[in-house]
């Protein structure tokens, strides 16, 4: 494996973090206090085609390979990591598009999605179901050249704004993917505040009332909406949590070093107690071990690999793991200024916490992970098909 | 390639997910329980990097990945090579 950046890649970098430290991370904590998104910042990811990232060319996109995009998100996390929430879910529903979508579909949305002039949000989970996602309540029932929704949908990041959404039902107990415009007749969106962290994820409650989507909404085919529509949704969002994961440890890092340099506690920086920088010797060693594991990501991903499914797995959860650790030491190590809004580390925290609940929470990564442990186990033992099983690994 | 090359090396893939690799060529893969539904997936991804050949929209149809005999016909007829 190979990390070192090429140009491009160490420019694109440079031009990410530069937007963060800017844009992003000066007015994050005010927005978070907030619980808003300014649709100002939102356009502005998208003129500077950051929103569509995920598209090819002929859509209108800037397109990044996984890595350039894994570094977006490493670098958006470091910032906000509600705003590294609009990122996942609008470039799932681009991923979904571009792999599930028939033509017509990919030729109406991905061109409105690439550019940022329509949001789009992702409605798997809801209010009874959450890591069961294959058993979700809604339900479509076919009318005509129609389908009519009834159900809700919960947690729904950037569902106050979001121009379109990718609704999981099931049509006759079989699971299927919609979109469904925001104006749809039937559909009811109501905030939801108060939260943990992401709080200016924006997140939403959607009621489908009778629900009329056109047939000609639906992704992929009855049957396939949760093993291959959300699956590829989830991959992908997992992808863009762990790297997100790995920002936001990176600021632990970062609010930490600069922090201990400037603090005095018993006549000395704290930087020079020995307590004080286990701590930071066990966060910069996770914030390097993370950053391999996603890169490892990137390079299955740039191939297409069949294990980059898995490595993506392990990379979220032990970057979201490591990230709620570093924030919590981050806290400690502030003290109690680290409980003030005065430093980002307390949002850090809460949001941390959200990190290893969302796209498959870690118990959900653990129970995959720890399943494959040993089916790999009983693969090794089996010397005659050694070679035969590299194909597609 | 021949159907016997394709069911090769589809065997050996799905030898990485089930513990038994000596899995009828008929049997039903998903209905058994022997995959779960990150396997689609990881099929997915197989068949087209191992095959060179896209997965499409259309192609979702669970005829084309229920079984062994399944999937090799299925990379046979995409990759123009069914006799």
């Amino acid at each position: 494996m190979d990390i070192e950046l090429n140009k491009l890649q160490q420019a694109a970098r440079a031009e990410f973090r530069a937007f963060v430290d800017e844009r992003v991370a000066p007015v994050a904590d005010e927005f978070d206090r907030k619980e808003q998104m300014p649709d100002a910042l939102i356009r502005t990811l998208g003129q500077r085609g950051y929103l569509g990232a995920m598209a090819p060319a002929e859509f209108g996109a800037k397109t990044m390979d996984a890595l350039t995009w894994g570094m977006l998100c490493e670098e958006i996390g470091r910032g906000s990591a509600s705003l590294l929430s609009l990122l996942t879910v609008h470039s799932m529903v681009i991923q979904t598009l571009l792999r599930w979508g028939n033509d017509g579909q990919r030729k109406k949305w991905l061109p409105l999605l690439a550019s940022g002039d329509r949001i789009a949000a992702f409605g798997l989970t809801e209010p009874e179901v959450g890591s069961d996602a294959g058993n979700t309540r809604t339900e479509a029932i076919a009318d005509g050249s129609d389908y009519i929704l009834n159900g809700s949908k919960r947690w729904i990041s950037f569902g106050q704004v979001a121009d379109i959404f990718l609704i999981f039902a099931h049509v006759d107990g079989k699971p299927a993917a919609f979109l469904l415009e925001r104006h749809a007749a039937g559909l009811d969106i109501e905030a939801i505040t108060g939260l943990l962290g992401f709080r200016s994820a924006m997140l939403a409650e959607l009621k489908l009332d009778a629900c009329r989507i056109a047939a000609g909404n639906m992704i992929g085919g009855i049957g396939f909406g949760f093993s291959h529509v959300a699956g590829t949704a989830l991959d992908h969002g997992r992808y863009c949590i762990g790297w997100g994961a790995l920002g936001l440890l990176q600021g632990c890092v970062n609010a930490c070093l600069e922090y201990i340099g400037q603090r005095k506690q018993f006549g000395v920086y704290i930087k020079d107690h020995q307590l004080i920088q286990e701590m930071i010797a066990e966060m910069v060693v996770h914030a390097r071990a993370a950053r391999l594991m996603c890169h490892h990501a990137a390079c299955l991903r740039q191939r297409g690999a069949t294990s980059t499914i898995m490595e993506t797995s392990i990379a979220k959860y032990f970057t979201s793991r490591a990230a709620v650790k570093a924030a919590l030491d981050a806290v400690q190590i502030h003290g109690a200024n680290g409980c003030s809004d005065r430093y980002p580390v307390a949002r850090y925290l809460r949001d941390a916490k959200i990190l290893e609940i969302i796209e498959g929470s870690n118990q959900v990564q653990q129970l995959i992970i720890s399943r494959h442990a040993c089916q790999e186990h009983v693969a090794a033992s089996r010397p005659a098909h050694t070679e035969t099983l590299k194909a597609g690994s | 390639m021949d159907a016997e090359s394709i069911m090769q090396q589809v065997r050996a893939f799905l030898g990485q997910y089930i513990s038994d690799v000596d899995v009828d060529p008929e049997e039903n893969l998903f209905a058994s329980g022997l995959v779960n539904s990150l396997f689609a997936m990881q099929l997915v991804l197989f068949v087209e990097n191992g095959f060179g050949i896209q997965v499409a929209n259309e192609d979702l149809d669970f005829e084309n990945f229920k079984s062994l005999n399944a999937i090799t016909g299925f990379i046979q007829k995409k990759s123009g090579t069914s006799a």
